[in-house]
């Protein structure tokens, strides 16, 4: 069956519309700022009306929504005390959950700070910088679903009389192992999964940390040669401690990242042998199984959670500008 | 002495650099290499072998677009909804943040700071603390909002809403930092000659913020371009009006693997994402640097 043009055009029309609508509502405030000296309340009112208005309809209310239903039963209109947190604290399956985030917020911002700052420290005073930095970030433009499926593929297993399609169990029967299972053996499969998160977030470690290093003034690292620190010592000595306020936002900006990561888990496993994270336990409850209650549960602890990173990292990201 | 082991050190880091690279790359590359294998070859040998015998087709390429085989698998029609839903997702918060920002930023009012808190704060609310009640919201109503009721290609609407909310207080704040730290001189000589907000807005600050708009717009693009949980949750999943990484993540998921759709579906879906970010990389760059990651 051909690819039809014309089912496309409801789709493009409703876009059409969609864009000219908002061009007419913007439009309409450019205008009313227009029309003579309008005072400053009602002007700064007509600018910021539409995004207030929005986030109070789409974040603020359901957010406070969300924490009402956390204390509803399945269905979301009886209310049900704590059993929701209850449950959250001593199913098992929501326990694991709970590990398994605790384990990436732990392991995915080290790991991804560490290979980034290495990275970012060998190519930062390199000319091939630009070339460098976009090979270690093409993982973040393929997006978490392709990531993946690009991990999937190098974990892929088949029986040991076949030949292996994966490389990371074609290497291993190269060095003589059993093929194995990577993504269904538990508790191993969460560092498979952690791995593929890694991988997608190393970029943006190297690309801020290498923008850190080359605003190191010269001078300093120039006279800790001179006076004899070598390559290492100068690394660990001045360049490490003179970029430390932009490590701490990458990595709270990563364990930001980390506890909300839903589309990996989602695309390599679904969460089934142990390996679900609390994003996605949280789209499990409340989508798939209809579980109003528990999903709204997860969502204020993943809520809870991630307050204090976030506040730390926007209070850390003042200072260092 | 000390020349020798600086460039024993210096070539150290640069072979690490080198290993990192491949380890980055490599997987990626043999997931393209496979996408252009016959499909008996992908199952049955790995990606590798190919420098030892090249055989290589379009045919998964033809398959995933056009549908032929089983499955509503055409990549085709999802690439239409991840554009129809991207566009405007990007447009619209910028538009709105840009708005709200210059007005945080350039006119003085009572409780301005307490709005300013209170924007960036809601940083912290992650979307799937409102999924839900969004939901509900378009389905039931709420207060004095009617039921959305949405069907057709009007889901694309809530799809739209959502990330337009999600992406305010990120938006917000990258354009504020970025306004606040104009030249005042610049804005108070426009206001002393009497230009309205509209002609300070359009005329002097718009030119002037572009960077900070290119750099919200790409990061923008390819978060939303790559969402799966909005998708999931707000478009319905249909082959009408689901994007492309829905239909990426369910072959992800059907048993059986069908590498032979997997790995041409996966670059066919990251295909404008690459071509925005490696002609717009110094804006993508720059956009992180100025607001660290959204989410």
């Amino acid at each position: 069956m051909p690819f039809d043009v014309v089912a496309q055009q409801p789709k493009l029309l409703y876009l059409l519309q969609g864009v000219a609508a908002f061009a007419a509502v913007v439009s309409l405030i450019l205008l009313a700022l227009h029309r003579g000296p309008v005072r400053r309340r009602a002007a700064a009112l007509v600018l910021l009306a539409p995004a207030l208005l929005l986030l109070t309809i789409g974040l603020l209310v359901p957010g406070l929504r969300t924490l009402a239903l956390s204390f509803t039963d399945r269905g979301g209109d009886t209310w049900a005390g704590f059993d929701n947190h209850v449950w959250m604290l001593t199913d098992h399956r929501a326990l694991v959950a709970l590990r398994n985030t605790l384990a990436w917020v732990v392991l995915v911002p080290l790991a991804s700070t560490a290979v980034g700052l290495l990275y970012a420290a060998a190519v930062a005073r390199s000319r091939f910088r630009a070339f460098a930095l976009s090979l270690v970030l093409t993982p973040m433009a393929i997006s978490f679903v392709g990531a993946g499926v690009v991990w999937k593929f190098v974990y892929a297993y088949r029986p040991p009389e076949a030949g292996q399609i994966g490389l990371l169990n074609r290497l291993v029967v190269a060095f003589g192992g059993e093929p194995r299972q990577w993504l269904v053996d538990s508790p191993w499969n969460v560092l498979f999964l952690i791995v593929a998160m890694v991988w997608t977030q190393a970029g943006f470690a190297a690309v801020l940390l290498t923008g850190a290093i080359r605003a190191v003034p010269a001078e300093l690292t120039e006279a800790a040669r001179l006076d004899g620190a070598s390559p290492g010592q100068i690394f660990r000595r001045i360049t490490v401690p003179s970029i430390r306020p932009t490590l701490l936002v990458v990595l709270l900006a990563q364990a930001v990242g980390t506890f909300k990561a839903f589309d990996i888990v989602k695309t390599m496993t679904g969460g089934q042998f142990g390996t679900g994270v609390l994003a996605h336990e949280m789209y499990d409850q409340a989508f798939r199984y209809g579980e109003t209650g528990r999903g709204a549960a997860l969502a204020v602890l993943l809520f809870l959670l991630v307050t204090p990173f976030v506040a730390h990292r926007l209070r850390a990201q003042r200072r260092t500008g | 002495m000390n020349g020798v082991r600086e460039r024993l050190a210096s070539r150290a880091f640069t072979s690490i650099a080198v290993v990192i690279a491949l380890l980055w790359t490599t997987p990626t590359l043999g997931l393209l290499l496979s996408s252009f294998r016959p499909e008996e070859e992908i199952k049955t040998t790995g990606w590798w072998t190919v420098f030892g015998t090249p055989r290589f087709t379009l045919d998964n390429y033809g398959e995933v677009l056009s549908g032929g085989g089983h499955g509503s698998g055409r990549l085709t029609e999802h690439f239409v909804n991840s554009v129809v839903i991207t566009v405007p997702s990007v447009l619209f918060p910028l538009v709105l943040a840009f708005f709200a920002a210059y007005a945080l930023a350039w006119i003085d009012f009572r409780g301005r700071d307490a709005l300013v808190v209170g924007v960036f704060a809601l940083q912290v609310v992650p979307l799937q603390m409102a999924l839900v009640p969004l939901l509900k919201l378009f389905s039931q109503g709420w207060l004095f909002l009617p039921a959305w009721h949405l069907t057709g290609p009007a889901r694309f609407g809530q799809v739209w809403f959502a990330h337009t909310v999600f992406a305010l207080p990120f938006a917000v704040f990258l354009l504020h930092n970025f306004l606040a730290a104009l030249p005042r001189d610049l804005i108070e000589a426009a206001r002393v000659d009497g230009a309205s907000h509209g002609t300070l807005l359009l005329r002097i600050v718009l030119p002037l913020a572009r960077p900070a708009l290119a750099g919200f717009a790409v990061i923008q693009f390819v978060w939303v371009w790559n969402d799966l949980l909005v998708a999931l949750t707000l478009s319905g999943g249909t082959a009408e009006t689901a994007p492309m990484t829905v239909r990426l993540a369910s072959l992800a998921g059907t048993y059986g693997n069908e590498w032979q759709r997997l790995t041409a579906g996966a670059f066919v879906a990251a295909l404008v994402p690459l071509l925005v970010f490696l002609s717009l990389q110094r804006h993508f760059a720059r956009g992180l640097l100025a607001g660290s990651v959204k989410g």
